[in-house]
């Protein structure tokens, strides 16, 4: 402690110094918060900070690594023979959906309103998933030179999962739907009722505000996308209705759902990218995929 | 901040990050202590000519890009938190590393409360007293940090 002395201090004082970050935070979250002005330096600072995101990720994907590359020979040959089973079913239903989607496109040409487009497909991979209790997100490792865009919807095998936040160069981050921030608009697949899917900030939970009583919604009604919000495509499932309270003495009944992905359990997404922008209809583009384990909490 | 090995004051900084972001079973996340909270602390209390407020709230700035939260939100209260610290650097050095870890652990339920104060303001967050669970770990960890950053300013004397 020789160059320094306790007693004459150089620099501003801390009062000083705290008065002035302090009035630094209080403009970064406004003008962060309530104007949203830092929509695309938040993707430059996404990409500055996602060579420390790969660094803490190492060691979990060391391990998967080993994981999977030592699994025994009689496991892989049993997991291949399932998904060959799986792969006979699904190609079954497929040509089933095959005649199906051209007989819906006839119809839907001799009542001449749009067709559906095949969309571009992308696989991506969760690498971070963040720490902070206050908001659901999660980092994938698609960006801006996968041609991710913000708004773009993120599904997993099971159903909607979220949309793009911030896109950096090669990492983007996903703001689910179960985030006190988010909303989707859905429709009740039975009977087609529009509802809007809030996030409650707990995993397992949506809620439907501005339901009126006389609404025809039950326990285990499936809810799906309706599309009309303009960023994520019409009739993906998004949650199942678990909790209906039609209590009179409210004004509005309460509606609480549980998403259909597994937000708890996310690796494998797939980014969609909506039909006007991309017509050109590309197949599922899988880069780099090592063979999915399923299960795996993140 | 650089001279005299400064450079090794950043690289636990870093360390201090990275570790903040590993990802964790979701059983111990709520455990995961603060490792930046400590990390500055320490730097605080050792180089209070080196590592001040303002370096906490850079650090706290890199962590709300980070973790995805409004910028700001981390940075100011990692900022007011560390301000305790360092205006008290002279009274907690003279502590036994005991009742510096019980400081520590205080001033990091603070932080916490802190962080959900202005979240609770931003947006209509729930507290949950899980959320403070991570103070108890952080003074676990405080003496053994304290004494393996201790060993590592010896051995590159950083002053």
């Amino acid at each position: 402690m020789v160059f320094m002395s306790p007693i004459f201090k150089h620099g501003p004082s801390p009062q000083h110094r705290l008065l002035l970050v302090l009035f630094c935070s209080g403009l970064l979250i406004f003008f962060d918060h309530h104007i949203g002005s830092f929509e695309t330096s938040r993707g430059y600072l996404q990409s500055l900070v996602s060579p420390l995101q790969y660094l803490a990720t190492t060691p979990k994907r060391v391990m998967t690594w080993a994981g999977e590359n030592l699994s025994s020979r009689n496991k892989l040959i049993r997991e291949n023979q399932e998904h060959k089973i799986k792969e006979l079913l699904l190609q079954e239903q497929l040509m089933k959906l095959e005649t199906l989607e051209q007989e819906n496109n006839r119809l839907r040409l001799l009542l001449s309103s749009p067709l559906r487009k095949d969309t571009r497909k992308m696989v991506a991979e969760v690498i971070s998933v963040d720490s902070d209790p206050y908001t659901h997100q999660i980092v994938i490792n698609r960006g801006a030179n996968d041609g991710v865009y913000e708004g773009q919807p993120v599904i997993d095998d099971k159903g909607i999962v979220g949309q793009i936040q911030n896109v950096g160069t090669i990492s983007s981050r996903v703001i689910l739907i179960t985030d006190v921030t988010h909303a989707v608009p859905v429709r009740i697949s039975r009977n087609g009722i529009r509802l809007v899917a809030s996030g409650t900030g707990q995993i397992d939970r949506l809620i439907h505000n501005f339901v009126p009583h006389s609404t025809d919604i039950r326990v285990g009604d499936k809810l799906v996308t309706s599309g009309l919000g303009g960023k994520y495509p019409e009739g993906y499932p998004i949650s199942e209705v678990l909790h209906v309270n039609q209590d009179e003495t409210r004004a509005f009944s309460e509606i609480y759902s549980q998403p259909v992905a597994q937000i708890d359990r996310l690796r494998y997404l797939l980014l969609l990218w909506s039909n006007d922008e991309n017509v050109s209809s590309e197949k599922v583009s899988v880069e780099n995929t090592s063979t999915p384990t399923s299960g795996g909490s993140e | 901040m650089l001279a005299h090995n400064g450079i090794i004051i950043l690289l636990t900084l870093l360390l201090a990050l990275i570790a903040t972001i590993i990802p964790m079973p979701l059983s111990v996340d709520d455990f995961r202590p603060d490792w930046v909270m400590v990390v500055i602390a320490y730097w605080c209390l050792a180089c209070p000519s080196r590592v001040n407020i303002v370096t906490a709230w850079v650090v706290g700035f890199i962590l709300d890009v980070l973790l995805g939260s409004v910028l700001g939100v981390h940075a100011a209260s990692l900022a007011i938190s560390v301000y305790i610290i360092a205006d008290n650097f002279q009274k907690i050095r003279n502590f036994s590393i005991w009742q510096q870890a019980i400081i520590i652990g205080l001033v990091t339920v603070l932080y916490h409360l802190l962080v959900f104060w202005i979240q609770r303001f931003l947006t209509d967050a729930v507290f949950l007293p899980s959320y403070l669970y991570p103070a108890l770990t952080t003074a676990i960890l405080w003496p053994w940090a304290f004494l393996l950053l201790r060993k590592i300013r010896r051995h590159f004397k950083i002053k």
